[in-house]
């Protein structure tokens, strides 16, 4: 019982970490960035070549991995998703699907479909408590998510940056109007963005060492739903939607069946929308008609 | 838009050169027919009353020696040549004349393949290769009563489209029945878990017998857990569950992919135990990046390693690699193994019927004579891919299952 916990957690951590990127690019930007979960795949590329082949430590290829995907995002935003800005959000939404699949071919040309198997780059002992084992990468990732959180909480309230990211988010015009350049925010929400997409990658990866082509596109769905259950656009409900998503899906698998878990998963996910349509940390918004 | 264009392109590019590249590997065992044709020109006018197998049958083949699965055609064709070469070195007034055809591992293409065989009076045929290929050959093969033997089409689909289809590897089902009295045989665990992919016909058919098979001779399943295509990621469960089963050895009948993952799961729960795959299993070490240490102590049930140390493989290798290059995989070995069967199955008929001269004979005639003696159960063939190789008589190959064990980062025969 403990045990599935502890794996609920940590499986459901590496949903919060990617449901991070998700929900800030949702919050500010409102659009969904589907392409969210091949950039978490190229993080974790990244830093695989950073490591196996150029034999570079843990730290300087994460933190390699995180520029390239950082970069990555913001030209993805400029080439992409920019000449949309006016655009109805279907277009952008049918774009980002677009880039997603780009992506994944793109790596599919450059690395082949041959998975490789990524590099701990998590090397520390795991814990033990009592008889059970607590993995150190379950133990990052969830230090790791919560650091994150708070951080881009700090980050949208206190800074001036944050605000002005909260501000574009509230009223595109009004914003512009204020004197806060929309354009560059909404860049600098994809930098951010992106920048998580690479960690979530490295953790990720650390967790399930497979890396392949079409890594990032399950999870990447998997920490959407997260997203949407805990409330789209809230950070705090991004990571409780991730964690608890994770412990659903561990428990449907432990106790009622394996091959049932992802119907449950999303059965869960249809009831909560249906009591409370905005998620579970949503804020309740005013219809604009 | 533009950049998927572009690589949809270059994609095709890749598979034009690889295209090329299979087709000067496919010209050279054809220089090598015409070979055995030539040095078997005056044979076979000597018809034998006394036993004796004399003439030339036209052996085929049809595999994919182009295209995304030319690794497996190229394998096959490469061990049938070998095969050929050394049978017509040593069968006295019996030749054997080879032309391998390819499919690009396409099954309208295969049919293609089949008729230009057909056109040059083709006798018995191995193939084809590949599984849907070899479905529809198979049918036609039937219709025009063509014997067929297949190196590696695995599935009971094939053996099914009639009588004169036979295998030479072990058909998915029966990979799971023969694991299973494997386990029981050498006392390699009691209490079984299984975990496969129930999104996989391949996994689910092996689950099915294996545990079919494990009722019967008393191996007791503490533990079936199962994932899909889209949750291979996450093990937990299923290792905690066979861990609290108390399983002392878990089957994975899958491929090697997620075993990785299962190994490596397994490993940072700090749970040792033994685990046990079939031919999916072959390929983990080459996984980029994995840490083969994971991998120690990992059965695998196998036709052929290539490491085994008894004359015939040991013989095998060596031809293969001076004329190849490089070590013949498990597809190369199935290949081999044909013709020897086809040739012993005919020397098994003349020796019982005064004597066979095949020159002449219709593929009708072949077929029937390779029929009665492949299903006769006291007709057996000893391969490299298995010793005391029988066959049902719907097509079906019984051997004694070869299993390797993962040994300081290779394969060891067990």
């Amino acid at each position: 019982m403990l045990s599935y916990l502890i794996n609920g957690i940590s499986l459901g951590s590496v949903y919060a970490i990617i449901a991070l990127g998700y929900t800030m690019v949702y919050g500010i930007a409102k659009m969904l960035n589907f392409a969210h979960g091949d950039v978490i795949m190229i993080g974790g590329y990244m830093a695989f070549c950073s490591t196996s082949y150029l034999g570079w430590p843990a730290i300087p290829s994460v933190l390699f991995s995180i520029i390239v995907c950082t970069m990555l995002g913001i030209v993805i935003e400029r080439l992409a998703y920019k000449p949309l800005r006016d655009a109805s959000s279907l277009a952008v939404l049918i774009t980002a699907i677009g880039v997603s699949y780009f992506l994944q071919n793109a790596a599919l040309l450059i690395w082949s479909s041959n998975p490789k198997a990524f590099p701990n780059m998590v090397d520390l002992p795991n814990l033990v408590v009592g008889d059970i084992q607590i993995s150190s990468v379950a133990i990052v990732t969830i230090i790791a998510c919560i650091v994150i959180m708070i951080a881009l909480t700090m980050f949208t309230t206190k800074t001036k940056l944050g605000k002005a990211m909260r501000a574009v988010s509230e009223d595109k015009g009004a914003a512009q109007l204020m004197g806060i350049n929309v354009n560059a925010t909404i860049s600098m929400t994809f930098a951010i963005g992106s920048g998580l997409a690479a960690i979530a990658g490295v953790l990720l990866c650390s967790a399930y060492p497979t890396l392949m082509p079409t890594t990032g596109a399950m999870p990447g769905i998997k920490a959407f739903t997260a997203a949407v259950f805990g409330g789209i656009g809230s950070i705090p409900g991004a990571m409780l939607g991730g964690i608890l998503l994770g412990i659903i899906e561990i428990f449907a698998k432990a106790y009622i069946s394996t091959q049932l878990s992802d119907a449950i998963v999303f059965a869960v996910l249809i009831i909560v929308l249906i009591v409370k349509p905005t998620g579970l940390l949503g804020k309740k918004m005013a219809e604009k008609v | 838009m533009k950049k998927r264009l572009l690589a949809l392109f270059m994609s095709a590019a890749m598979a034009c050169s690889l295209a090329a590249c299979g087709g000067t590997g496919a010209a050279a065992p054809a220089d090598g027919a015409d070979a055995s044709e030539a040095s078997s020109t005056d044979a076979g006018a000597s018809a034998g009353g006394s036993g004796a197998l004399t003439g030339t049958l036209k052996v085929g083949m049809i595999g994919p020696l182009t295209g995304a699965a030319a690794l497996y055609g190229n394998a096959v064709t490469n061990g049938t040549q070998i095969a050929v070469d050394e049978i017509n070195a040593i069968s006295g007034d019996f030749k054997m004349e080879y032309q391998p055809e390819d499919d690009e591992h396409d099954a309208e293409k295969s049919v293609n393949a089949y008729n230009k065989l057909k056109d040059w009076n083709v006798q018995a045929i191995v193939g084809c290769v590949t599984t849907t290929p070899c479905v529809a050959v198979a049918a036609e093969a039937n219709n025009d009563r063509v014997f067929m033997l297949t190196p590696s089409a695995s599935a009971t689909s094939v053996t099914e489209q009639g009588d004169d289809i036979f295998q030479l590897c072990f058909s998915d089902p029966n990979q799971g029945s023969a694991s299973a009295q494997y386990i029981k045989d050498n006392g390699l665990g009691s209490k079984i878990a299984i975990i496969y992919n129930n999104s996989d016909v391949y996994s689910t058919g092996i689950y099915q017998t294996f545990s079919t098979k494990a009722a019967e001779v008393g191996l007791e399943v503490v533990s079936t857990t199962t994932f899909t295509d889209d949750t291979a990621n996450d093990f937990s469960v299923q290792l905690t569950d066979a861990q609290k089963a108390g399983a002392d050895l878990i089957f994975l009948p899958i491929y090697y992919t997620p075993a990785s993952l299962i190994l490596q799961q397994a490993d940072a729960m700090g749970y040792k135990v033994p685990m046990f795959g079939v031919d999916g299993m072959d390929g983990i070490l080459g996984l980029e990046g994995f840490d083969t240490k994971l991998a120690e102590g990992v059965m695998l049930l196998t036709p052929f390693s290539a490491d085994a140390k008894d004359e015939k493989t040991v013989n095998f290798v060596k031809k293969y690699q001076d004329s190849f290059k490089e070590v013949p995989i498990q597809f190369a070995a199935d290949g081999y193994d044909c013709p020897y069967a086809i040739y012993e199955a005919l020397k098994f008929y003349a020796a019982k019927n005064g004597g066979l001269d095949v020159t002449d004979k219709s593929n009708e005639d072949i077929c029937k004579i390779l029929v009665s003696v492949f299903s006769d159960p006291s007709f057996s063939v000893d391969g490299i891919t298995g010793e005391g190789m029988t066959w049902t008589a719907n097509g079906e190959v019984n051997k004694a299952p070869k299993a390797v064990v993962i040994k300081d980062g290779v394969y060891v025969g067990l």
